[in-house]
């Protein structure tokens, strides 16, 4: 397909207020998907400190690929590909753990935690083989920002820090919370499947539109101060940073209210220690400042979502099954903030969780319902008339207008005109 | 004192009824009388990743205080709550139910569990085997604690939409 018709077939799709239901549930598009996104941009694949020892080895994924995610000997992270260069059997069965090296079970080939081919089994019928060229397959570039890693299957292309854009300022502000300027991933996942797209969940993670009515069961349980920040009084911004990245900037709401921690639903006198560690390392007013501010709540396309006490992973299975990888973000060297950040993930997401369980069953809903034929497209034109230009020149407007999900659809159409 | 020798048959007749008698109200989603069940100091945990992780680290699927637990039951009757609107049909097996340890007036039961979940979603089946520590109050057994371990818990789980 030439450059014209591709523009053409995308442009048939994507509205600028509203797409085609096909692109959620079409196998053919969600194959085109694989090969110009998922294999083509910078895609997280885990943190630097699920590998913090030399040799250690995780299991990740770029789409429903599995990449073996290790720190080598000379401490260096690779991202590795699960298939023995030899006759394609996966070298490695374990979901985590420290090893020397990788030995495929079937011919017993063996390689180092960098991929490289260290020995064969009776290595005299080898006479023709390069063994340079007998490594592991990887995946093409590795870079990291903040301790998050990022692969890109492309040889060439933008630099991830080109990429991240706008975006970048967001996972500054998140270490900007943690006292040693640093976060751990340190609590293992909680692995959460939906039978529903992935692009479902990239739109809800910054659609502030929907936060009052589907959470609204945890609003009237409980005494929770979220409601508010979503509202259409809010003034609560949504944020388009390009290249697919959105937010939901909660920052004017928490600076109204003007208390520290407020964003983490809870004060100063209930987490001292905290408190104490980030004043030492900023002085009282910036400290104040910073605590008052909080995390991002911002979707990193194509999937990670910080959602600020936690991470999420998208992972795309097929057109129509998707997993959510989740787990509580902890700040490095701060127990009593890491206790009841674990405390409020653990009960918020998951396959049990007091607001992600309802969450999922709208994305499963709106899979069921993306069936059938009419209309044609879905309608994303909210607040289309008051968008406007923050002073760093994004796009922004009122926490639920349907911004990001129009930002989101222009940098997919962007993508997939690309030959 | 081990029960391994010599089973309290009549102890463990009454064990039986109140695990049926759970698993009946939770399929039923007879969510306060379920609540009912528990003494006030309860812990409702559902691991992930295996049945031996530190839930005081580590993620969990469910890590309930009592609060909590209230917390999850008044989230089902606000109407509001779309895992079960509308509700899933379900019906569970309990069963291999062995009395572990009777110290006092605490006794750690151990079962497994078979579920039948027929949802909008499609029907699944969920397995696990249970660990309920049962305490005598005023006479009546209540649970003090429960340990849900699903046997595919190291996998990606589809919602739970009901009291397990």
């Amino acid at each position: 397909m030439n450059e014209k018709n591709a523009a053409s077939k995308w442009g048939e799709l994507i509205h600028t207020d509203g797409v085609s239901g096909k692109l959620y549930n079409d196998p053919d598009i969600y194959q085109e998907e694989l090969k110009k996104i998922w294999y083509t941009t910078w895609v997280y694949v885990g943190h630097e400190s699920e590998v913090p020892n030399k040799n250690d080895f995780i299991m990740k994924s770029i789409g429903p690929e599995p990449v073996i995610m290790t720190r080598d000997r000379s401490g260096e992270i690779n991202l590795l590909l699960n298939r023995c260069s030899h006759r394609g059997n996966q070298v490695c069965v374990k979901n985590k753990g420290n090893t020397k090296s990788f030995t495929c079970p079937y011919h017993s080939w063996t390689f180092a935690t960098d991929g490289r081919l260290m020995g064969q089994a009776f290595p005299d019928g080898f006479k023709n083989a390069d063994k340079t060229k007998l490594g592991l397959g990887r995946v093409t570039r590795v870079a990291s920002y903040g301790g998050f890693v990022f692969g890109s299957f492309a040889e060439t292309g933008p630099t991830l820090e080109e990429h991240l854009g706008g975006a970048k300022e967001t996972i500054d502000r998140l270490l900007a919370n943690s006292p040693s300027g640093e976060i751990e991933i340190t609590a293992g996942y909680l692995q959460h499947r939906v039978a529903a797209n992935w692009k479902l969940m990239v739109e809800n993670e910054t659609d502030g539109y929907h936060p009052g009515f589907v959470h609204a069961s945890v609003f009237q349980a409980m005494d929770s101060r979220i409601n508010e920040l979503y509202g259409d009084k809010s003034t609560s911004l949504s944020r388009d940073y390009g290249n697919g990245h959105t937010e939901i900037d909660l920052r004017p709401e928490f600076r109204k209210r003007d208390e520290e921690l407020s964003w983490f639903n809870t004060n100063a006198s209930r987490l001292p220690d905290y408190v104490k560690q980030m004043q030492e390392k900023y002085g009282v007013e910036k400290a104040r400042e910073i605590m008052i501010d909080g995390t991002p709540h911002v979707m990193i396309f194509p999937n990670l979502f910080i959602a600020e006490i936690q991470i999420f992973v998208i992972q795309p299975i097929s057109e129509s099954e998707s997993i959510q990888h989740v787990t509580a973000i902890q700040f490095k060297g701060s127990p009593d903030i890491n206790r009841r950040l674990r405390q409020q993930t653990m009960g918020s997401v998951g396959p049990a969780g007091f607001l992600l369980a309802d969450d999922s069953e709208m994305y499963e809903r709106n899979q069921l319902g993306l069936q059938a034929q009419q209309p044609a497209f879905t309608y994303n034109g909210r607040g289309d008339h008051r968008e406007r230009l923050d002073d760093d020149g994004f796009l922004v407007g009122d926490s639920t207008d349907d911004l990001p999900s129009r930002g989101i659809w222009k940098h997919y159409k962007k993508m997939m005109e690309a030959q | 004192m081990m029960l391994s020798s010599k089973v309290d048959y009549d102890l463990l007749r009454e064990v039986e009824q109140f695990l049926y008698r759970e698993a009946r109200l939770a399929d039923d989603r007879q969510y306060n009388d379920w609540e009912s069940l528990w003494t006030d100091d309860g812990i409702y945990w559902v691991p992930a990743n295996g049945a031996d992780i530190d839930p005081e680290t580590e993620m969990s699927i469910i890590y309930d205080n009592r609060s909590r637990i209230a917390l999850r039951v008044r989230q089902f009757y606000t109407g509001k709550r779309f895992i079960v609107e509308p509700p899933s049909n379900l019906r569970r097996l309990v069963s291999n139910i062995e009395l572990l340890e009777s110290e006092g007036e605490e006794i750690k039961v151990a079962s497994n569990v078979i579920i039948f979940d027929s949802a909008t979603r499609g029907d699944s089946v969920w397995a696990c085997s249970n660990l309920h520590t049962l305490r005598r109050v005023e006479g009546e057994l209540k649970m003090a604690f429960k340990k849900v371990v699903l046997v595919n818990n190291d996998k990606a789980l589809n919602t739970i939409s009901f009291l397990i």
